[in-house]
């Protein structure tokens, strides 16, 4: 009777063991045949090519695996930046298209049918060859926000120019441990009280005054470089000094952002309309103001709906990254399972490390966003 | 009963097992892809995903290209007809993969013959096509005429999975110039960008420059630097793993170079076979057994001739009449002062 039972499970996972056996046996004798090696010696192996924007120091007289890391980083940054704008545009669209206000409701409902219903790599040519190329050249650019260009070779803005910048950073990672003491603080003693504090307020104040404090007593301070235009030629104009955002990166952050906020803007509409209208009506006849109403009764309720549909976008917005490789973003697909493969012919060691690598971001984003989804879950007590 | 039918049935089994394992030795020694291509009935050849004058396809779908033609002339050798080629556009990243996972017997795609890409990745290179060399692209109104004009600061727009990124790299550093290298997957991106202004410069090897300018809204605004950066031969490569095979793209090439040796074309083949030079016999078949070694008829060469070409005309058609690059420079024969030089089919 029990071996009835496992009898189909064992077969099940047997199969599994054969087809992975047959693929593995297939690629060895295949890769044998055509005098190709299996190995990952290659990572430690002068990569000899250059990447154009890197977030660590790099040049082709590094390794490969330095190369890797190189891709990796613009990878995370271009998600973590395109995440945290995909997510407060998508908030304001979302809470916009509930608006009683005719045109933004409208406006707002345009804005998503048109961006969640053009395919991606469109969005993203076009804001890379038509919306760029209409930017001006270097030295055509006009000066925007005091020092900064914007220019069809990317955006030249000030750069920073710390002296004892760890003291202030230390400073600053210690107001935020010391707002959050005192946040802590402060809702005891209304659970215990009854007493309010003005916890937005001095909060501010400990995060902006503690660090600027470093200023006048730890030595820290801050000088800028300004981008200069410098003539390369007859014709041909670039900027000096300051801080260069390729207009690659641009491009694909503004098209990972439009399309992404769409879908979480449906998300967070469909979470707030997700919430009883008696809700809202019981909140405020036990006299909360319509902000506590919001950030105390709707918004716990509605983020339980929001969350697990905008775990996805995420997911999505980190995959849909890798199209960076069609207009020379030098992502992890564009540097490692682009040129590094090409160089090396490492084909099955690269896309099977690039494949891990997506598995690993997309996972840690899933677990800390079920960590948060958990938290913000409605405790039976 | 039941008990023989199932002793029978393994009996068969066994049996198609030898049968398969005997044929496919002898096939074997013959050339599998040679038979595999054979039974298809066409050529599986990956060429670029558009570059005039090496490959390019026209609004209709036809393939046309001094690439393009080293595929066709397989074709005409091993299937006795030029037309019967199956192409497959790829990208400088696709095409490595392509030909060794199978998907292709025949990749001739501007492709750079070096030791680490021949020695490394389960490629065969076979020979040159084209002699080529990188050079770099700038706009006319830059006042640039010579790669010592460079900057620091320049930024030069390329492909990705290339030779050119690595010797772009050579370059400038040697120059001590400090570059923006901006590369793209595919050229008509690169061709897009540059032309937009985003790089200074673009660089890729000189035949592809050339070709591409052509591409460009104004051609005549940008102009092609004299200086060449490094050696790019181009030619086709095969599988590794395939010696018959690998021969017989090797040759069907040679034929096509020491046909315009010779003085063989496409009009005149018939009636060359009734010529005083042995070797010119032995190129259009009516001495010798030059095929037979391929397990070839001895008509194959005359076919190559006949429906493609010699390489000669093959440059005119391509890209001399095309204006791409009018003088054949280095790819001219090692008779007429350039390095085309192949050993003799005989």
């Amino acid at each position: 009777m029990k071996l009835k039972k496992f009898l189909p499970q064992l077969l099940t996972l047997l199969f599994i063991v054969l087809v992975f056996g047959f693929f593995t046996m297939n690629a060895q004798e295949n890769m044998g045949t055509r005098g190709i090696e299996f190995g990952f010696g290659f990572l430690t192996q002068e990569a000899s090519f250059d990447i154009q924007f890197s977030l660590i120091d790099y040049d082709g007289s590094h390794s490969y695996a330095r190369a890797y890391l190189v891709g990796l980083l613009n990878t995370l940054l271009v998600a973590f930046i395109g995440i945290i704008l995909a997510t407060i545009l998508g908030i304001i669209v979302g809470v916009a298209r509930l608006s009683p206000n005719y045109l933004i409701r409208k406006t707002s409902s345009f804005y998503i049918e048109f961006f969640r219903n053009v395919p991606l790599l469109l969005q993203i040519f076009f804001w890379y060859f038509a919306a760029l190329r209409a930017l001006p050249m270097p030295q055509d650019a006009t000066m925007i926000l005091g020092s900064s260009f914007m220019t069809i070779k990317g955006l030249y803005t000030p750069a920073p120019i710390w002296t004892n910048f760890d003291v202030f950073l230390t400073t600053l990672v210690a107001a935020l441990f010391l707002v959050f003491l005192f946040v802590k603080f402060a809702k005891k003693k209304q659970e215990q009280e009854g007493k309010q504090l003005p916890v937005l307020i001095i909060s501010l104040l400990i995060f902006i005054g503690l660090p600027l404090l470093t200023f006048l007593v730890g030595g820290v301070d801050l000088s800028f470089s300004f981008p200069e235009l410098r003539k390369m030629s007859q014709s041909s104009y670039t900027f000096d000094g300051g801080m260069g955002i390729p207009p690659e990166l641009i491009a694909l952050t503004l098209a990972l952002t439009l399309y992404t906020a769409t879908f979480i803007a449906e998300n967070v509409r469909a979470g707030i309309q997700g919430i009883g209208k008696g809700q809202k009506e019981a909140a405020a006849s036990i006299g909360l103001t319509p902000s506590q109403v919001l950030k105390l009764v709707i918004m716990p309720q509605a983020l339980r709906i929001i969350i697990p549909p905008t775990t996805n976008q995420y997911l999505n917005l980190t995959k849909n990254s890798s199209l960076a490789a069609a207009i020379a973003y030098p992502d992890l697909v564009l540097v490692f399972a682009g040129t590094a493969m090409m160089q090396t012919g490492k084909a099955i060691e690269i896309v099977g490390i690039t494949m891990a690598t997506y598995l690993t971001i997309s996972i840690a984003i899933s677990l800390l966003m079920n960590w948060y989804n958990q938290r913000i879950a409605i405790k039976e007590k | 009963m039941f008990k023989y039918v199932k002793q029978l049935t393994s009996l068969v089994a066994v049996f198609a097992v030898l049968v398969a394992f005997s044929t496919e030795t002898m096939a074997a020694k013959k050339s599998k892809t040679l038979k595999n291509t054979q039974k298809k009935g066409f050529v599986r050849c990956g060429v670029s995903q558009g570059l005039p004058g090496f490959s390019n396809a026209d609004a209709a779908g036809n393939w046309t290209g001094v690439d393009v033609d080293v595929c066709r002339a397989v074709a005409a050798a091993v299937l006795g007809d030029a037309n019967k080629v199956k192409f497959t556009p790829l990208s400088a990243k696709e095409r490595f993969t392509a030909l060794t996972s199978g998907e292709i017997d025949i990749l001739s795609r501007n492709t750079t013959w070096t030791l680490s890409r021949d020695a490394d990745i389960g490629l065969t290179f076979v020979g040159v096509n084209f002699y080529d060399g990188q050079g770099f692209m700038v706009r006319k109104d830059s006042g640039i005429t010579s790669t010592s004009q460079f900057k620091n600061g320049i930024s030069a727009c390329t492909n990705i999975g290339t030779t050119t990124e690595l010797n772009m790299r050579d370059f400038f550093n040697s120059k001590g110039i400090s570059y923006e290298p901006v590369a793209f997957e595919k050229a008509d991106e690169v061709v897009a960008a540059y032309d937009s202004g985003r790089c200074d410069t673009y660089t890729t090897d000189k035949s592809g420059l050339a070709a591409q300018r052509t591409k460009m809204t104004n051609p005549d605004d940008h102009i092609v630097l004299p200086e060449t950066i490094s050696k790019e031969p181009l030619g086709p490569v095969v599988r590794q793993g395939d010696a018959v095979w690998e021969d017989i793209v090797r040759w069907s090439l040679n034929v096509m170079i020491e046909a315009e040796e010779y003085g063989i074309t496409s009009s005149n083949a018939d009636m060359m076979k009734t010529s005083d030079n042995p070797q010119i016999k032995r190129l259009v078949g009516s001495e010798g057994e030059m095929g037979a070694a391929f397990g070839l008829d001895n008509d194959w060469s005359l076919r190559i001739i006949k429906q493609v070409g010699n390489y000669g005309e093959s440059y005119k058609r391509n890209i001399a009449d095309t204006g791409i690059l009018p003088d054949r420079g280095p790819n001219q024969l090692w008779t007429k002062g350039g390095i085309l030089y192949v050993p003799p089919a005989r």
